[in-house]
């Protein structure tokens, strides 16, 4: 088997353009479309090639980015982006891996697998397109929505703690933690390619309004208002200011890196991968020394 | 045939595992066809746990509930296991021992066999740890088992914890022998001399799933997630051993998430499995409508267990038949399979794997506690890797050197007369890999439009007819014109085997092994049998409905066993004299 074709020299935003144009479903001015572009630009700015990048995605909203980016992508099941993403990465581990979630999908239905992935340090970049809402079933609370909101099954006002999801990354050990805002591009690009450079995993929670389910608060207005750029003031090595800064929330968002460390990736600990890291265990032959097998067998006699 | 067979019960903690695998291996050294077992509860420490070694000069597939020798190591053993005793077998327990009603072994027709287990152990060794070394002796003695393969074991065993170790267990194996061989007068469970060799090369002990995980290996299996659960846990064990071969092996947070893994390493373009027991299988049920919709290759070891819930969590059962063949949300293809014994588990694996390029789809192997853990000796020739190398067949995924030659378009869902499409490993640039959960058309893209989803259907559904060519119809083991026909499926194989061989042309077998698609040639032998019992261990008889709704024949007489206790042959012998 051949390996790896080497990337083109120059890679533009058109490579990343849908080949095959889909009817883009999402609503006029969703927040999506800011996410969607950023993460084009970077890929750009990174010159890595289409072919060379797998998107792996939940369900919701934000879920259908795979079709509307030209490159390797999965839609898979609510909640479940996180551990497909792991897997497809262990014995692909030379390709640039995403997962794009919601926050209902991936923070929600799939809590547990985001807890796992942080511990595990698998070298991807999730994208938690946060909306603080469940856009696609119509404007139910999500896990991040406020205490207080109001909708269709919370007619009182939820009355739930919201999950944040800079602190629990913080705590779950993320070596890479961050926010973006839709609204935003530039530096959410800038973000992005931060991320994708890093060796481990890294989280990038992107604040992004829902413009059909929650039109008073959360807006685009509302959150250029409160918004600051944490670069200036703050020192990303610093793991107990990130946690102070995590709860920073209201008059003043904090955005872009709370939190950055270098610790051993999974793929650095994966004894298949190590074996030869030149060549991924996916583009391997699959036949087996028969020495070792015969071995196995006699350990059994 | 002249057989033997050692039951040692003891408590959790108490070496009964350790010392009837020691035994089990000596035997299979010698020479002699053994069957093992161990019969344990769901828990660490105390309770009563059992291991069960079955030796003979001829091929052995089952148990038999008849001891010929009884080691008791606790005070359950005798009133649970006393009844099951062959006439004049011997029960085993230490002199010390004021608990055991000798006049109770004498009235079942066994011999009581006090014995200074610990007296031994502690005067010619220096270690009351040494008493059931001692038994094992002694045992061995009366069964007239060569002390020389007891001796190589010991010295196997010991050999780490140096040369005075291995003499002081020697010295207590000796004396314990001597001790034995001075009471084998009229003992009558005697074994024969070994069978010569057949050629066949040395011989290794092997359970299902030891099994399983090498035809995962042999098969060129590259990615394993898994969540411990009892029986399926000693697959994903035994494969984190062979990571050295070149296997990602992963222990995930959750059965949801081992499927998960498998389904991405299978995307990137490796073969991958899972597998778990009833309960873990269920999270995963979610995945398999997506491996079917996304047309996704993946391996799921399903290990049966005792249910529903936790049910018996280490006791054996065929309960989850019609829940394989009928699990995940929509409608998509999914193949079914069963193994019947360890040697067949080996190469069923790897023909999942076949399956699962082929056909892209979904592949579950069912097995069971039973099979999963009871031990068999094996020629290590017949497990061969070469067989297996031979045979993989990728079907149409298309590695990097057949991407390069496509002149095409890529799309991951193309329309093809067989419903399969070409499978590319992602990373070339020819070949964009992009598929939504979502329907979607030949090049992956989400659509609701009418006339794509009906041929998207058509496509997918369409590739059952080609596995369904490919499923192996039942097995008839025994007389074709026997007057009654026992109806059977998967692990319970070798128990029935038995009954057939033991029923001087009574019966025959029909067994099952693939369920879904149904075989061609499926109905075939139930249409020629003159009788029809069906034999399950679970209690509404699923294959006996699974072959009712697949050829329309009923088959009302039913043995079917769900108190978690494998079958025996003896058991199912008196189950039909009952409808006989």
């Amino acid at each position: 088997m051949t390996t790896v074709t080497p990337a083109p020299s120059s890679v533009t935003l058109n490579d990343y353009k849908p080949l095959f144009t889909e009817e883009n479903t999402w609503c006029a001015g969703c927040g999506d479309f800011g996410i969607l572009a950023a993460l084009q630009q970077a890929l750009v700015r990174l010159e890595i090639a289409p072919h060379r990048v797998m998107v792996v995605s939940g369900i919701g909203c934000g879920s259908k980015l795979p079709d509307y980016i030209r490159c390797n992508g999965w839609q898979t099941l609510h909640g479940r982006a996180l551990p497909v993403a792991q897997g497809f990465r262990l014995v692909q581990h030379q390709m640039t891996v995403l997962a794009v979630t919601g926050d209902g999908d991936g923070l929600g239905e799939g809590g547990n697998h985001w807890l796992h992935a942080m511990r595990r340090n698998v070298n991807l970049t999730h994208l938690v397109e946060n909306n603080q809402t469940y856009g696609l079933t119509k404007g139910q609370t999500s896990p991040t929505s406020d205490p207080g909101y109001i909708s269709s099954t919370t007619p009182e006002g939820n009355v739930e703690f919201a999950i944040n999801p800079i602190s629990v990354a913080l705590a779950a050990g993320a070596t890479f933690v961050a926010r973006g805002f839709s609204g935003s591009v530039k530096p959410l690009r800038d973000l992005i390619a931060m991320a994708i450079e890093h060796p481990g995993y890294a989280i990038i929670d992107i604040l992004q309004p829902c413009v059909t389910w929650n039109r008073v608060e959360y807006t685009y207005k509302w959150f250029k208002q409160r918004v600051y750029d944490l670069a200036e003031e703050h020192d990303p090595t610093d793991r107990t200011e990130a946690f102070r800064r995590s709860l920073e929330w209201g008059d003043r968002i904090p955005l872009g890196l709370f939190y950055r460390e270098e610790r051993d990736t999974l793929d650095a600990q994966t004894t298949a991968i190590q074996m030869e890291p030149e060549r991924p265990v996916a583009l391997r032959e699959l036949s087996v020394s028969r020495e070792r097998f015969e071995a196995l067998k006699t350990k059994l006699t | 045939m002249p057989e033997v067979t050692y039951t040692i019960g003891g408590a959790a903690g108490q070496g009964v595992e350790s010392s009837g695998a020691g035994l089990a291996k000596a035997h299979v050294r010698a020479g002699y066809h053994v069957f093992a077992a161990q019969d344990y509860e769901s828990r660490i420490r105390g309770g009563h746990n059992f291991y069960q070694l079955r030796a003979s000069d001829e091929p052995v597939r089952a148990h038999a509930r008849q001891h010929s020798i009884l080691i008791a190591l606790d005070d359950v053993s005798v009133p649970q296991h006393v009844p099951e005793m062959r006439a004049g077998g011997a029960v085993i327990y230490d002199t010390g021992r004021d608990d055991v009603d000798a006049g109770a072994i004498a009235d079942a027709g066994a011999r009581a066999v006090p014995a200074p287990l610990i007296e031994i152990a502690t005067t010619v060794g220096n270690d009351k740890v040494m008493a059931n070394t001692v038994a094992l002796s002694i045992a061995s003695a009366l069964t007239n088992f060569d002390f020389d393969a007891v001796a190589q074991i010991i010295r196997e065993n010991f050999s780490r914890k140096g040369e005075a170790a291995v003499e002081e267990n020697l010295a207590v194996a000796r004396a314990g022998y001597e001790w034995g061989a001075e009471r084998v007068d009229g003992f009558p469970h005697r074994l024969p001399p070994p069978p010569a060799g057949n050629g066949a090369g040395p011989s290794m002990l092997i359970h299902g799933n030891q099994a399983v995980a090498l035809g995962a290996i042999a098969a060129g299996c590259k990615a394993v997630s898994g969540y411990p659960m009892t029986p399926w846990s000693t697959i994903l064990e035994e494969l984190t051993g062979a990571r050295d071969l070149g296997i990602v092996v992963q222990q995930t947070e959750d059965e949801i998430a081992a499927i998960a893994f498998a389904l991405g390493a299978s995307w990137g373009g490796v073969r991958a499995l899972t597998g778990s027991s009833g309960g873990g299988f269920a999270l995963m049920v979610e995945h398999l409508s997506l491996a079917g919709m996304n047309e996704v290759p993946v391996v799921i070891v399903e290990v049966q267990r005792g249910g529903p819930a936790t049910g018996l969590a280490t006791r054996t059962e065929q309960p989850d038949l019609h829940f394989a063949m009928h699990a995940g949300h929509g409608e998509f293809p999914m193949i079914v399979t069963a193994l019947k014994d360890a040697v067949d588990g080996f190469y069923r694996t790897a023909r999942c794997f076949n399956l699962a390029e082929q056909y892209q789809c979904p592949v579950i192997l069912l097995s069971d506690l039973f099979t999963s853990n009871s031990l068999v000796s094996v020629p290590t020739s017949a497990l061969d890797l070469e067989t297996v190398a031979a045979e993989i067949d990728r079907g149409k995924t298309l590695t990097y050197d057949a991407i390069e030659e496509l002149a095409e378009p890529y799309g991951r869902y193309a329309f093809s007369e067989d419903g399969v499409s070409p499978r590319a490993v992602p990373g070339h640039p020819n070949a964009l890999v992009h598929g939504m959960s979502d329907e979607h058309d030949e090049f992956g893209g989400i659509t609701e439009e009418a006339t794509n989803r009906i041929a998207m259907m058509r496509k997918r559904m369409r590739k059952l007819e080609g596995a369904h060519t490919q499923m192996e119809p039942p097995t008839v083991y025994g007389p074709a014109e026997a007057p009654v026909s026992l109806v059977a499926w998967g692990g319970t194989w070798g128990v029935l085997t038995e009954v057939v061989d033991r029923s001087e042309g009574r019966f025959n077998l029909i067994h099952y092994t693939d369920l879904q698609p149904f075989p061609a040639g499926g109905a075939e032998p139930l249409e020629r049998a003159k009788a029809l019992v069906a034999v399950e261990q679970n209690f509404t008889g699923q294959l006996a409905r699974h072959l009712r709704a697949q050829t329309g024949i009923e088959i009302p007489n039913r043995i079917l066993k769900y108190d978690g206790r494998h079958m025996t042959p003896g058991w199912v012998m008196e189950q039909l004299e009952e409808i006989a």
